[in-house]
């Protein structure tokens, strides 16, 4: 059990690491949306329950934390995304379509 | 020795997101690297309650993420429409 709860908080970490990374990399706020919302979602759930599995008479108040997390992180950032796009920051050089033009209308 | 690089990883990941946070070219910017920082700092409590053996740093992990949850709210809402 302590090795199996070891594994998944590694696999977690490696995924904060990587949203740490999309933040700085990507070019363009939609880009650094994506990579702030999915892996940090996955990194930080992993991260959790891997300790709850490690420490298993704490397992329940890790699973609270961690359901939470996985329903706030995508409604704030969808928030975000929303009011970014409704005030008019552009998209990034290399976009081939905007598909939000067709509500325009 | 994996404490050490546990905590190096996560770290290299929070340094990223601090300069995003700084020369961020929009406001739109700064919170979504604020809202990944905040994420980050919710998982590094729960795990520095592990490391430590302490049962109240889950409160605190608890209670982070749902302060950070209404000002993420707060601050896109005000970037929307005003106050």
């Amino acid at each position: 059990m302590e090795s199996l709860g070891m594994a998944i908080t590694g696999f977690g970490i490696i995924f904060l690491f990587l949203g740490g990374l999309g933040i700085l990399r990507l070019p363009d706020v939609y880009n650094r949306l994506q990579a702030g919302t999915k892996c940090t979602t996955l990194g930080a759930f992993c991260t959790i329950i891997g300790v709850g599995i490690m420490e298993p008479q704490w397992f329940w108040k890790t699973l609270i934390i961690a359901l939470f997390i996985l329903l706030k992180n995508p409604i704030s950032n969808h928030a975000i995304g929303r009011a970014s796009k409704n005030i008019g920051v552009p998209l990034c050089d290399k976009s081939v379509i905007d598909k939000t033009e067709v509500f325009k209308k | 020795m994996i404490k050490i690089i546990s905590f190096s990883i996560i770290g290299f990941g929070i340094i990223f997101s601090i300069l995003r946070l700084i020369k961020g070219p929009t406001a739109p910017d700064r919170v979504v690297a604020l809202d990944t920082l905040s994420t980050i700092t919710t998982a590094l409590l729960v795990l520095l309650g592990f490391i430590f053996k302490r049962y109240v740093y889950l409160d605190v992990a608890l209670v982070y993420a749902l302060l950070t949850f209404i000002g993420a709210i707060a601050v896109a809402r005000f970037l929307e429409k005003g106050i």
